[in-house]
């Protein structure tokens, strides 16, 4: 998997993007690399599963694949700005892995550039000669830690001239050759012993977090520590921490790879066709090694198709968030016209009296009692200015939460229902022994009821998120479409659902129930398949109004 | 003083000894990592002529973790809370263990010369200070003198 052309496509991912936007097709043939694919005449053809034009393509990656791609990425650099791989690696970073930003940089003013990214200019003769073994190895970073001492106890010599040294931070004294050995210095004037780099390392690495961005230990002194200073200073725990941070940080920066989120997981996926800029048109679903789905444009840890990136943020926020108490009150309490104390009216007649400054209004109108006369059981004075207001507000907010209580409802129930159904797996696979015991059929013969389940539990999921799309959808021609196929899905799902619970105790009535379900289960994947289709193809075409901004 | 840091001692004895102008620290005679500061309003600034009082603490991490420095005098400052709370940088992210204690109160010291009400800790100080900063100043000044002389 980790061929010269993949890495070509992380290096050139603004190329990629292009061709994605400008020519679908071409970049299908691309990914798919069978420039035959369209030939009609080719049997196999029909059974290839079809790349959808909503589909996009990616790969998984693992750490040291992830690895390789920085030290490609940092040999590269190496080789063209003729610096050493530490230096090409710091200088990266700090342009956020844009080699070509870097390069202009660089050859614009090399001394600035260094200095920027928290380098040595290049005349010093400490980046050159003593920071770094002569030979700059080319392979990797990593591997330039060549021995446990060769490359501190070698800086510090052109620095074996310094006489009595005390460290600044500790106030430790040391003399003669103990300064070689246990003080050091980035070679930016600023010298420690080594006890204090170590503790400072550690804190900046186990305590903060922090790798890429690890200054020299004088205030305002931007130098960077270098990879293998740390390695050779602090604890293996140490290192590997700090070497673990420095991916997730090349992960976090890149726009084209992200980390899958599943527990315990490490792979991290790659994909170059899902740029920020394009989630209000696609959704871009992949599934990683570990077996678990995710959304590659926002980390979600599940599949949320058909609804858009950005709607599942906003939806999942109003299901988060308290404001729809808010909703409640205001559709189910009325404000005291006079002292606005809240009030919910739990029984008795329309007649009002604040318990609080014991005004008295009509609870139909909401204006004042007084001007009702002794018409005490109904409200005959509808269209009083301020009792119109009044109602206005609260039939408003009443309809909105009935709204979102519809769509929430809906929601919840799917994936409550979904999780039930895995539950049901196993109640399917005693099923499926009791099968398998009684009716003669063989092991495979009775995969169909673990077939059906996982289909219904893929439709659910799909169902559940199609009611927070609805949610968001303006009403119009193409919104009633949408709910059509939704309620198709649904009464699929359902049926497939009774059929699954039904108790098989009759051996004969087997075959009949196996067929029963397999039809069943290949119609709801049918309608599952439409909606998803449907819905998805209706971003690109731009067919879908919703009530917010995308 | 045994247990204490070589370098807490060290910086201890030059304080001491050798204190910056408009600045005195001293540690309590219980605890030598907490200290009785006071520092001067600089000249030409709304506090000159005020002696400010603080605190300041060593922690257990220290040099590598900032001392924690607090106002016991009350002070009028768009960077300085009710509680005497300071908002500057280099005793939070800018730290560096090579900053000291003097370093440290000579850029408080500095701070009281020049507010910044852009990076505010006291929003209604601050919000004063951008919208009417000739009335903040006289506040500032009657702090100085109904709290610091």
């Amino acid at each position: 998997m980790s061929s010269d052309g993949e890495n070509d496509e992380f290096l050139y991912e603004d190329e990629y993007d292009d061709a994605f936007d400008q020519d679908d097709e071409a970049e299908e043939i691309d990914s798919m690399s069978e420039p035959d694919v369209y030939d009609a005449l080719s049997p196999a053809i029909e059974e290839a599963p079809q790349k959808k034009p909503y589909d996009v393509s990616w790969k998984v990656k693992t750490l040291q694949e992830i690895t390789d791609m920085q030290n490609k990425e940092i040999t590269k650099i190496q080789s063209v700005l003729e610096v050493p791989a530490s230096s090409a690696a710091i200088l990266l970073r700090h342009y956020v892995w844009n080699s070509e930003k870097l390069q202009e940089q660089f050859w614009n003013d090399p001394a600035a550039a260094l200095e920027e990214a928290g380098l040595s200019p290049p005349s010093s003769p400490t980046t050159r000669t003593s920071a770094l073994p002569p030979s700059p190895n080319k392979r990797s970073t990593r591997s330039l830690r060549a021995g446990p001492s060769t490359f501190l106890s070698k800086r510090t010599k052109s620095s074996a001239s310094i006489g009595p040294f005390e460290c600044p931070i500790c106030c430790m004294e040391f003399d003669g050759p103990s300064v070689d050995v246990n003080t050091y210095s980035m070679g930016c004037e600023h010298r420690f012993c080594k006890d204090c780099w170590r503790e400072y390392l550690v804190g900046k690495v186990k305590g903060e977090g922090e790798s890429a961005k690890i200054q020299c230990m004088e205030s305002g002194c931007g130098r960077i520590v270098r990879e293998e200073v740390i390695d050779e200073l602090v604890e293996k725990d140490v290192s590997k921490r700090y070497h673990n941070l420095l991916n997730a940080a090349f992960v976090a920066d890149s726009s084209t790879l992200r980390w899958c989120p599943h527990p315990n997981c490490e792979y991290i996926i790659q994909c170059t066709q899902a740029p920020a800029r394009m989630l209000n048109q696609i959704v871009p679903t992949v599934e990683c090694k570990c077996g678990h789905d995710l959304c590659f444009g926002c980390g979600y840890a599940a599949s949320h198709r058909p609804v858009l990136c950005k709607i599942v943020r906003l939806w999942e926020k109003k299901c988060a968030d308290d404001s729809e108490t808010a909703n409640w009150l205001q559709a189910n309490t009325k404000e005291c016209t006079k002292c606005q104390s809240t009030i919910e009216k739990n029984g008795g007649c329309n007649h009002m009296t604040c318990k609080k400054c014991k005004w008295e209004f009509c609870w139909v109108c909401m204006g004042p009692w007084s001007e009702h006369g002794t018409a005490w059981y109904q409200c005959n004075r509808f269209d009083e200015k301020s009792g119109i207001d009044a109602r206005d507000t609260q039939a408003k907010s009443r309809a909105s939460l009935e709204r979102y209580l519809h769509y929430f409802n809906r929601w919840a129930n799917h994936e409550h229902s979904a999780k039930l159904d895995a539950e049901f797996y196993q109640k399917t696979e005693k099923k499926m022994e009791q099968m398998q015991n009684s009716g003669n059929l063989s092991w495979i013969e009775v995969q169909f009821a673990k077939q059906a389940v996982d289909v219904v539990i893929k439709a659910r999921i799909t169902l559940k998120w199609s009611y927070c799309m609805a949610f968001y959808l303006k009403r119009n021609n193409m919104t009633e479409l949408f709910e059509d196929n939704q309620r198709d899905l649904e009464r699929a799902v359902e049926n497939l659902g009774y059929s699954l619970e039904q108790n098989i105790s009759d051996t004969e009535s087997i075959a009949k129930l196996r067929q029963d379900i397999t039809n069943q289960a290949a119609y709801v994947q049918k309608r599952h398949d439409i909606l998803m289709d449907d819905t998805l193809k209706g971003y690109l075409e731009r067919r879908w109004e919703f009530s917010v901004d995308v | 003083m045994s247990g204490l840091p070589k370098r807490i001692l060290k910086e201890t004895e030059r304080l001491m000894s050798d204190s910056p102008p408009g600045i005195s620290a001293a540690p309590k005679d219980d605890n030598l990592r907490h200290f009785d500061v006071t520092v001067a309003g600089p000249e030409s600034s709304p506090y000159e002529g005020g002696i400010f009082k603080l605190e300041l603490f060593l922690p257990e991490e220290y040099p590598m973790n900032p001392p924690k420095v607090r106002f016991l005098t009350k002070i009028y400052h768009p960077n300085i809370d009710k509680l005497g709370r300071i908002c500057l940088d280099i005793l939070k992210d800018k730290w560096s263990p090579a900053l000291q204690i003097r370093t440290v109160l000579l850029s408080i010291q500095a701070l009281l010369g020049a507010p910044n009400p852009d990076d505010p800790l006291a929003n209604d100080v601050a919000q004063n200070w951008k919208e009417n900063q000739s009335a903040a100043i006289e506040q500032a000044r009657e702090w100085t003198r109904q709290y610091a002389q």
